[in-house]
């Protein structure tokens, strides 16, 4: 779960993490107030997208006066930024930078711990300082029960090459981004720039933060977070059913069990439609995970069959624990509630656990929506080309 | 032989009381594991019935260890207290920790991996499906009528494609199949199965399954340059997944231009493995590398 900018800013300042004023705006006359309330001459604009190259967009503007914030807000709620709507501004004063840094925690996953990165020679994109000067790129791996001790604090401001004077008062926002990211369960707290104003004080002036959403069991206060996804309404629709979807742009619909087993079904259905006309792609990935009831079927097949652009839907079942004759039932039950919502056809391949069963049930159906395939390849080609067909 | 576990394997299931936790054990106690006890806080002296014979529950994995030797747990604790229970399991010297769990939060998984490096316990997952090796052993969700013992050894992120894979192959049956599971973090990994195939003498040919997101498998990849001397043969799953959006695995994401499923085969291909389009292509390509081995002894 990523969070906006302004919502790391907030979470910083809880902590204590010293941060800029921020105020948030969704309209232009909100701009306006939020420029009044802020009560400084020079503002900057930027446009809360959960994606980079913002500035670059046009999505980052300096304002001066409220006539000209409401202005700027106006061109810049008006942006759609990589495909991101801009809904939400943040204001904030103009900062007097005199030093940029760059400062991160992250899930190392290849070493299986957190890893601080940070550099002295910031405000330059990242990945671009890694490739062109390692050397300018610290990497300290953190215990992580420890993390950012006072001393561990020390031994990375050294290693970056800070100034002695500043030693002190950086190494002190690290140890708090430490407490921001153990304690908040985040995978990614990242700062850039972080800043050193000319009065010398230490700023993060824009921060990143991934929270883990495994771990929203512990933390009721992420509720406020929850509305502000960039999902398609298709993808809020099944999160609300509980269903694992992810929306692409093609006209095959997929279901199956198992992520991995899922992923795989897009790439041969993909495949098999390569060759066709219009090459029709996969519509969705949708895993409807261990012991798929009729209900889980159902809202499945709803969702799908809801997308306009699908023309057919392969179902793609291994029976490992799941019992394959659950699953036709599923199927079977599914088509019956759906009645006449239930427009495309459903080619199905079984294997597995109770798999005559299984087939045995849709036989017996005699929907004329149901065709069974006995491999997952065959059943691929014939959803792709009943897709290219249009149905 | 086979890698991992065996047919003198001790199991201890951490979890056996609840629903899932019955359920797997009857599983595995019907494909022929040797489970030892059950651990659930609060439950010392109880017994649970599989078919009749009472399995012992115990309080803690250390009283579970002093009674019965046990020297593999398999976790079907809840994620709230899948950190506690994996932590005991470390604490009382267990030698393999297979953690079925899906939804640990990281800095829990961060945590307990880091205990277990610690105190040389081998942790499998979390949210994996464990591992078998069919007609002997069976740690975990792993379906046992799938596929026979054999000389294939699988190594998988995913649990549905280890079964779809253990079926296609299944005429010719594994020594062992590893779901190594699909977190960002995860105790055992790709490289650690590959060497303990490398090293298995019951073991002809290795079949790896990757899948988007991490560097897992480009890795992986390197180490197979180096150090495997047996057919590797690969599958990746992804290819049509975009960049950005988590494929239902929380590991499985495409960030910038890390991760993708292209940039995985070209690795495994230019290490000599031999990479299938598809589930059933990797079959055939596995088919055709046993069939050459065959050749070569003959």
């Amino acid at each position: 779960m990523d969070l906006l900018e302004y919502q790391a800013r907030d979470l910083f300042e809880q902590f204590g993490v010293p941060v800029l004023p921020g105020r948030i705006a969704t309209t232009p006359a909100e701009a306006r107030a939020a420029y009044d309330d802020l009560g400084v001459d020079l503002v900057v604009i930027k446009a809360q997208v959960r994606t980079g190259g913002r500035g670059k967009a046009g999505g980052v503007k300096l304002a001066r006066g409220a006539d000209a914030v409401e202005k700027t807000a106006a061109e810049i709620l008006a942006l759609d930024i990589k495909g991101h709507r801009v809904e939400t501004v943040m204001l904030s004063p103009g900062a007097d930078i005199a030093e940029e840094y760059y400062f991160s925690i992250l899930l190392d996953r290849a070493a299986g711990g957190y890893l601080a990165m940070v550099s002295i020679e910031g405000g330059m994109d990242i990945e671009t300082l890694a490739v062109e000067r390692p050397e300018a790129l610290v990497k300290v791996p953190l215990d992580p029960v420890e993390g950012i001790t006072p001393t561990v604090a020390q031994r990375i401001v050294t290693e970056a090459g800070f100034l002695p004077d500043d030693h002190r008062a950086v190494g002190e926002v690290l140890q708090t981004l430490w407490r921001v990211f153990h304690e908040s369960d985040a995978t990614l707290v990242e700062v850039n720039p972080l800043v050193k104003t000319g009065s010398g004080d230490i700023i993060a002036l824009d921060g990143k933060v991934t929270l883990d959403g495994n771990a929203d069991f512990r933390h009721p206060e992420w509720e406020q977070y929850s509305e502000t996804t960039g999902d398609v309404d298709l993808e809020r629709q099944a999160r609300e059913l509980d269903l694992n979807y992810v929306k692409l742009d093609g006209s095959i619909g997929v279901i199956g069990n198992g992520a991995g087993l899922v992923m795989s079904s897009l790439d041969v259905v993909a495949a098999a439609g390569a060759d066709l006309p219009g090459a029709p792609k996969p519509a969705n990935f949708l895993d409807i995970g261990g012991g798929a009831s009729a209900t889980v079927m159902a809202n499945g097949l709803r969702i799908i069959m809801s997308d306009p652009q699908v023309k057919s839907v392969f179902v793609n079942i291994f029976g490992g624990i799941t019992a394959c004759n659950d699953v036709a039932n599923g199927i079977v039950h599914a088509l019956d509630m759906l009645g006449d919502e239930a427009r495309l056809p459903i080619v199905v391949r079984l294997d597995g656990n109770s798999v005559d069963v299984g087939k045995a049930i849709l036989a017996e159906a005699r929907h004329p929506l149901i065709i069974v395939k006995n491999t997952m390849d065959e059943a691929a080609r014939a959803a792709a080309q009943l897709a290219a067909e249009g149905n | 032989m086979s890698i991992y576990i065996n047919a003198s394997s001790r199991v201890l299931v951490q979890g056996m009381t609840g629903r899932e936790g019955r359920k797997h054990t009857q599983r595995m106690i019907m494909s022929g594991t040797r489970i030892v006890g059950g651990v659930t806080p609060g439950k010392s002296g109880e017994s649970v019935l599989f078919e009749e014979d009472p399995v012992p529950v115990f309080g803690s994995v250390t009283e579970a260890v002093d009674a019965t030797h046990a020297d593999v747990s398999v976790v079907f604790v809840p994620p709230k207290f899948a950190k506690a229970a994996v932590l005991e399991a470390v604490e009382a010297g267990i030698g393999l920790c297979v953690v079925i769990t899906e939804g640990i939060p990281v800095r829990d998984a961060v945590e307990f991996h880091a205990a277990a490096r610690d105190s040389g316990t081998r942790i499998i997952g979390p949210n994996c499906p464990g591992l078998i090796s069919p007609g002997k052993s069976n740690v975990g969700i792993i379906p046992a009528h799938i596929s026979g013992p054999g000389r294939i050894g699988l190594v998988s992120k995913s649990g549905t494609l280890t079964y779809q894979m253990m079926y296609e192959l299944r005429d010719h049956g594994f020594s062992t199949a590893v779901g190594i599971g699909g977190d960002p973090v995860i105790g055992t990994r790709h490289i650690d199965v590959l060497q303990a195939f490398e090293e298995d003498p019951d073991t002809d040919l290795i079949v790896m399954i990757g899948e988007i997101g991490g560097d897992a498998e480009e890795r992986a990849a390197a180490y197979i340059a180096d150090h495997i001397t047996k057919p590797v043969i690969g599958y990746v799953a992804g290819f049509t997944a975009p960049a950005g959006k988590t494929m239902g695995h929380a590991g499985a994401i495409i960030t910038g231009s890390a991760g993708t499923a292209q940039a995985k085969k070209k690795a495994l291909e230019a290490a000599g493995v031999m990479v299938g389009e598809t589930p059933s292509l990797t079959a055939a390509l596995a088919r055709e590398a046993i069939a050459e081995l065959r050749h070569a002894r003959a």
